[in-house]
């Protein structure tokens, strides 16, 4: 983990977001290392998703840093910023309701070489066979915890050295909740870096290495997960206790 | 019995024009999600083009089809990047507008290029006839080569959209934007792509429209454009299959009522149909309701 000096993947140095004249974002910095599941927490409107929308290149900050293995991603838009190895699931799972779940998948792997996609395919299958079951059918008749799967999956085709997860949990039932969060653990095993927003603080605190604690567009507390868990303000703010 | 024949094979060929033009308004509403009101006109340049190649280059007439659709499609391209591109943030409003004034630009520009003295388009692909019924029912070879480049025409994009990866690629843009572009879609390339489509389809449509109604003059897109359009929304915009459709029923109904009701009231009773439609069927025939975002 951090201790053993990991290489720093993604850096947000110091940016500021707008909506229009809304300031949603005020000079957030954070470091996500090689191997590791960071999480930013906080509440609803706090900024996560914001925050993760600029990443990966959807929005573009009014000022300050962003980079990718010590390059630069500011402005070079979401479409590029993919092929780097950068990978977004995003709030709401956006899958393409009336594609099917293979051409879903096929879409997640745009930016790779054509030659290189049955064999992804074959690894999102194995990972997921739910999906595999149902390669043919329109994800638009999948279930809620299933056209989860298919976002993680289809998120997965590029191949990304980082995957940022939006909300994964949302909407869904406690036991499919478990699953996915399973699934970030197999994962992260299997040597992916996760940057993981989630409202369900508990859950995503129990998986990450260190947390961000997001309140109103800044970050207010931050540092190991085990730690973040156990500040007072957290416990009274998030976990309900 | 031949007559009604001969007006049905009349309202599919007449149809089939309308459902080419047709599919450019959908693939352009469905991907860049505006109503892009100078297609009609690019119809009529891709005529013009064709006939200036014919008539003053004396080039043949598949060459000059040709031709036209390379202009029409660097044409599309050009009115997107230029006239419609700035505005993809902006409010629908204000695109539409704008595509009415490129309709009116290329209306005028036509106008001081070819004037507004009608030019007699060439019969480019008298083939022969086919007689049927002792010669009572005529079908001329511009109106069977219409319904199979119809035919051609939908079986291809049918193929481009299910099969090829920039046709996955554009359903993936006209589904949800930002999920595309973080699948790593270049979605300005892809909207380009769409209008490249759609105009090569119009200077095609505007050579079979020419063919079978020869006057030409800066106006003939404007009202072919709008029945198109009434035929995609007929179809439910945005759908392939679904501009095929209400090309065809478009033209059908306006022959089949001008023959048989009043000519005069002929163009009347397609936007009543339309209506009516849209009371039962508000998304089109094949359109589907708008899903709201969760």
């Amino acid at each position: 983990m951090s201790e053993t000096r990991a290489k720093s993947l993604l850096k947000v140095d110091d940016i500021h977001v707008y909506y229009g004249s809304i300031h949603a974002i005020k000079g957030i910095s954070f470091e996500v290392n090689e191997g590791e599941i960071v999480t930013l927490i906080g509440a609803n409107g706090a900024g996560k998703s914001t925050t993760l929308n600029t990443v990966s290149g959807l929005l573009r900050p009014r000022s300050g840093l962003i980079s990718f293995e010590g390059k630069s991603i500011v402005g070079i838009g979401a479409s590029k910023v993919v092929g780097l190895g950068m990978a977004l699931c995003p709030e709401g799972r956006r899958v393409f309701q009336q594609m099917t779940v293979r051409e879903n998948l096929e879409m997640g792997g745009f930016s790779r070489p054509g030659e290189e996609i049955p064999q992804s395919l074959e690894n999102v299958f194995t990972r997921f066979p739910r999906l595999k079951e149902r390669e043919k059918q329109v994800a638009g008749t999948l279930s809620g915890g299933e056209q989860q799967m298919l976002a993680m999956g289809r998120a997965l085709m590029s191949k990304p050295k980082l995957l940022m997860l939006d909300e994964p949990s949302m909407g869904l039932a406690p036991i499919l909740v478990e699953q996915i969060f399973d699934i970030i653990k197999e994962l992260h095993a299997s040597g992916t870096t996760i940057l993981l927003v989630e409202q369900n603080a508990q859950m995503a605190l129990s998986v990450a290495d260190r947390a961000y604690v997001l309140g109103t567009g800044k970050i207010t507390i931050s540092g190991p997960a085990e730690a973040v868990l156990a500040d007072d303000r957290v416990r009274a703010a998030y976990l309900g206790g | 019995m031949v007559s009604f024949l001969r007006f049905l094979i009349n309202g599919i060929s007449l149809g089939s024009v309308y459902a080419i033009i047709a599919l450019g308004y959908t693939m352009v509403y469905g991907i860049a999600k505006m109503l892009n009101f100078a297609h009609g006109d690019v119809i009529m340049v891709g005529a013009y083009i064709a006939f200036c190649a014919m008539q003053y280059l004396g080039l043949p007439p598949l060459v000059a089809v040709l031709a036209a659709m390379v202009f029409c499609t660097v044409l599309g391209m050009v009115i997107e990047g230029l006239a419609y591109r700035p505005l993809r943030q902006a409010t629908k409003l204000a695109v539409l507008i704008t595509a009415i004034g490129v309709s009116y630009l290329l209306q005028n520009t036509a106008l001081l290029i070819w004037s507004s003295n009608p030019k007699v388009f060439p019969s480019v692909f008298n083939i022969g006839t086919i007689r049927l019924f002792d010669g009572n029912l005529v079908i001329s070879s511009e109106t069977i080569l219409t319904i199979v480049a119809n035919i051609v025409i939908m079986i291809a994009l049918t193929l481009f959209t299910g099969r090829t990866k920039m046709g996955k690629a554009m359903r993936a843009v006209s589904e949800d934007r930002g999920a595309a572009e973080l699948m790593g879609i270049n979605v300005n390339r892809t909207i380009s792509l769409t209008f490249a489509i759609g105009s090569a389809l119009a200077a095609i449509a505007g050579v079979l429209l020419c063919s079978a109604y020869p006057t030409l003059q800066p106006t003939t897109g404007s009202m072919p454009g709008i029945k198109a359009f009434t035929a995609a929304v007929f179809g439910g915009i945005g759908s392939i299959p679904g501009a095929m459709i209400g090309g065809l029923l478009l033209g059908i109904i306006e022959i089949l009522g001008k023959a048989y009701i009043s000519t005069e009231l002929g163009d009347a009773l397609v936007f009543a149909v339309l209506i009516v439609v849209l009371l039962f069927k508000p998304a089109g025939l094949l359109g589907k309701p708008m899903r709201e975002k969760v």
